[in-house]
């Protein structure tokens, strides 16, 4: 009986202590937010375009951490985004809904100086404060921090916004993927001669 | 005779190099045009400091160095300069490059010289700042300026390279067969800024006329000349250091933390030219070879055109041409383009020499290639990982060390264009950071952005608090001073009229009046105190039009604050504003259709400047009031005519405001006929 009773104390006094361990610890290292979301906004192309129907790629993240969004939303992410976060979620690769928008090569917006008004809506727009200017006074992109977001173009009230493609220069020209080269085999006759 | 050290691998592909070394290097007549690119370094393009049209003396800055990674560029002869623009330019890509394009007039006509005599006393930042304004950059093609090279300190040895181990180019061997006393004089310039203990000459052993002129003019000094095998890559830094020095550079580790440095002959004859002479660097040498009639070596101006160039060695022939050597080089897409301080050769292609590369076939993972390599990589490894674009992988494998010297792609039986694999990853690894910085900015941009929006909403609620807080203060002051308080109305009208009464009161006794609390008001303040009650009044109508139309929520006045002696027109503007927007909520819930573009005009004893600010905020609340209403009736619709809360106007803006109004308005009616006209 005793030894019953031993048995039973040791069991009540371990789990009281383990108890006690890990109720330390859940306090003492506690991870503040959710290291997921970190994750996935690092794979997010932070153009703060709000394509994805949330106001920002951290919230987008976030949806998407909590399962409540799916990961084919982020047009400016393309389908390597999609991949990527694929691998994160260990989820299927799942392709842009048909109706969504689709991925377009990476713009710049360009205020045409001559018909800005000095309005400032487009200020209040942009997401990254990457227009400067002041009312009245002829506004401008900062093009390097442009994100592309294009969030700016709705609400000018004279349009004097584009979009300008960005091309390839030397600076961002990449190596292409080593093909074979196709020739054409049908060749001049002098040539053959 | 000191003892040399092996790299591992390596390889010995056939030289080439007698068709062109055997000849003196020729000099050229002056070119037609110079296509002289901005970017003649690693790093930025330089900035150009002369206008099209202007003539420029030989020697002259044409473009100054933009940061500590830019070399600046020099006019190589005198003309004149016909334009500044994209030009064709010798890189892989085909990509034009921004271009001065200079007429030589031929008169040579040099700008005074200015070189450094005293360069054994000039302080090393003097010296390097010189270099930099002499545009001198590493000739042997890296294009690294080459003042930052010489920032290094207390260095062991100097390693000078001879050795030109690339097939086909002799431009260093000639160089050094025939100025090999100006090459010394830079040695000398370079191992005292470096304060170097001792001074290496690597020269391959298949140049020995070379080898012999370069002892003959080391005669006397402490270089020492050291003939090494013939084996390529040794003419690559790391490669070369190691044979000569036993030293092995690790990964992440620059030659200089080792104590070693390693200049090119060709940098440091023009070292010798710009210190000594003054001379800045305006041409270099080249070696024209493979299918041409001549084949040798020339002396060429920077931004001499290639096709031009080729023409003097007799090349006719529309065949590729390779910039560089056969190793490392690639086909230049345009020959339109000027030679740049990088072009050390030309080699026009023939199918002879040249065949067409075989289709390659898949990897065998035989491991000649890792035989090969010098830098003790895994290229078959690399390969695999390139091609599955698993660039993380690649870098693990040490990806970036690969100097492309493309050792494993000549033995790969398979034919597997491998350096082109390697080039592929790299480029797609830098663009991925280049995106990733520009994410992080991004992010960091838009976070403060939020982080701004949040302060300044806590800021306007701070004074908003504050001036509550005043308010109140001077409310309870007044109410102490006055005992008439306005009949019974909810609180912020209350406060305002109580505030408005307040100040009546300061007016009044900051006046030297006698009794300010007797029942006798004087003028001013009666009247205050009239305009106040109509402003309640008006109000009180809106308020209740407003409870009757609830769409009509935006139609609040202007806060009528600061009462001076135009005292008696703001309040019969406030009367008429009011009576007016009676009328408009009458006319609107009679007609709720018809919108209030044609407003009642009214005002007739104000000026004109008040009456253009009542008509235009009239046509505000009208246009806002639309606006809702239209958000009302059609959720969908966009609103972009939002207008902007119009404080602080002045008469210019104002205008600006009513022409938008109006706009808004018409749109506005617009869309409602378009609405109706279904329904």
């Amino acid at each position: 009986m005793t030894t019953l009773l031993l048995a039973l104390l040791i069991m009540v006094a371990l789990a009281l202590l383990l108890g006690a361990v890990l109720g330390f610890a859940s306090v003492r290292f506690r991870v503040d937010g959710d290291p997921l979301v970190e994750k996935i906004d690092a794979i997010l192309p932070q153009t703060q375009c709000g394509q994805c129907g949330h106001p920002g790629c951290h919230p987008y993240a976030e949806a998407i951490a909590d399962g409540s969004d799916d990961i084919n939303k982020c047009p400016p992410g393309g389908e390597d985004g999609i991949r990527k976060l694929a691998e994160l979620l260990g989820v299927e690769f799942k392709p842009f809904a048909a109706d969504a928008p689709q991925p377009k090569p990476k713009a710049v917006a360009l205020i045409d100086e001559a018909t800005c008004i000095g309005c400032t809506l487009c200020i209040q727009a942009c997401p990254v404060d990457a227009i400067l200017g002041s009312a009245k006074m002829m506004h401008t992109i900062i093009a390097d921090e442009c994100t592309g977001c294009e969030l700016c173009i709705a609400p000018c009230p004279v349009d004097c916004i584009r979009m300008i493609p960005q091309g390839t220069d030397l600076t961002n020209w990449k190596w292409r993927y080593p093909t074979i080269p196709i020739k054409a085999l049908k060749t001049a006759p002098e040539s053959r001669a | 005779m000191s003892r040399l050290y092996d790299f591992h691998g390596g390889i010995h592909p056939p030289e080439n190099k007698q068709q062109s070394s055997a000849t003196p290097i020729r000099q050229l007549p002056l070119p037609p045009l110079l296509h002289i690119a901005l970017g003649q370094s690693v790093g930025n393009a330089a900035l150009p400091c002369v206008q099209p049209g202007q003539r420029v003396l030989k020697g002259q800055c044409i473009a100054e160095a933009d940061g500590r990674l830019s070399s600046a560029v020099h006019a190589p002869t005198s003309g004149n300069i016909i334009a500044i623009g994209e030009h064709a330019f010798a890189h892989p890509s085909g990509l034009p490059a921004a271009t001065i394009t200079l007429q030589p007039d031929g008169l040579e006509q040099w700008q005074p010289r200015q070189n450094l005599p005293h360069w054994r006393d000039a302080s090393g930042s003097e010296l390097r700042d010189f270099l930099q304004q002499m545009g001198i950059v590493g000739l042997g093609g890296a294009v690294f300026p080459t003042h930052l090279k010489l920032a290094a300190r207390e260095l062991q040895t100097l390693v000078v390279n001879g050795a030109e181990c690339e097939p086909y180019i002799s431009c260093d061997d000639r160089l050094m067969q025939e100025r090999a006393a100006d090459i010394v004089a830079g040695i000398g310039i370079a191992a005292h800024a470096l304060r170097a203990g001792e001074v290496l000459i690597g020269i391959e052993d298949n140049k020995p006329q070379a080898i012999a002129a370069m002892q003959a003019a080391c005669h006397g000094t402490p270089f020492r000349v050291v003939a090494i095998p013939t084996k390529y890559p040794s003419g690559s830094a790391k490669q070369l250091i190691r044979v000569l020095t036993g030293k092995e550079i690790p990964h992440g580790v620059r030659a200089t933390e080792l104590g070693v440095q390693c200049l090119n002959v060709g940098t440091l004859y023009a070292i010798a030219r710009a210190v000594l002479h003054g001379e800045p660097l305006l041409s270099r040498i080249v070696t024209l070879t493979g299918a041409v009639a001549d084949a040798a070596n020339v002396e060429a101006l920077i931004g001499t055109p290639l096709d031009w160039l080729l023409a003097q060695a007799g090349h006719t022939t529309a065949a590729e041409v390779i910039m560089g050597g056969p190793m490392m080089g690639f086909t230049v897409p345009d020959l339109a383009a000027g030679l740049s301080k990088a072009g050390n050769c030309l080699i026009v292609k023939s199918p002879a020499e040249f065949p067409p590369r075989p289709a390659a076939m898949p990897c065998i993972r035989c491991g000649e290639c890792a035989t090969a390599c010098p830098m003790e990589l895994q290229p078959m490894d690399l390969f695999w990982f390139a091609k599955a674009r698993n660039f993380g992988k690649a870098q693990e494998w040490h990806l970036f060390d690969c100097i492309e010297c493309g050792a494993c792609s000549y033995v790969c039986p398979s034919q597997i264009p491998l350096v082109d694999y390697y080039r592929f990853a790299k480029s797609e690894i830098w663009a991925a950071e280049r995106d990733k910085k520009a994410a992080d900015l991004a992010r960091r941009r838009h976070d403060f952005r939020q982080f701004r929006i949040e302060r300044e909403k806590s800021e306007k609620a701070e004074r908003l608090a504050a001036r509550a807080a005043e308010q109140a203060a001077k409310l309870a002051a007044s109410q102490a001073a006055t005992t008439t308080v306005s009949s019974a109305q909810d609180d912020p009208k209350k406060a305002i009229i109580a505030a408005a009464m307040a100040r009546a009161a300061e007016q009044q006794e900051s006046k030297p009046l006698p009794d300010s609390h007797t029942q006798a008001l004087d003028d001013a303040k009666q009247a205050a105190i009239k305009a106040a009650m109509e402003r309640a009044a008006a109000r009180k109508a809106a308020a209740q039009q407003s409870s009757d139309d609830s769409s009509n929520a935006a139609a609040n006045p202007a806060g009528s604050t600061g009462i001076d002696n135009a005292k008696q027109a703001a309040i019969q503007a406030a009367m008429e504003r009011a009576a007016a927007r009676k009328a408009a909520a009458q006319q609107s819930s009679d007609d709720s259709g018809n919108n209030a573009a044609a407003n009642p005009v009214s005002a007739t004893g104000i000026d004109d400047t008040k009456q253009a600010a009542i008509q235009a905020a009239m046509e505000r609340a009208a246009a806002r009031k639309a606006a809702a209403q239209q958000s009302n009736d059609a959720s969908g619709n966009n609103a972009a005519a939002n207008p902007v809360s119009a404080t602080g106007i002045d008469d210019a803006k104002q205008a600006a405001i009513k022409a938008a109004m109006e706009r808004a308005a018409a749109r506005k009616a617009a869309a409602q006929q378009d609405q109706q006209d279904p329904t």
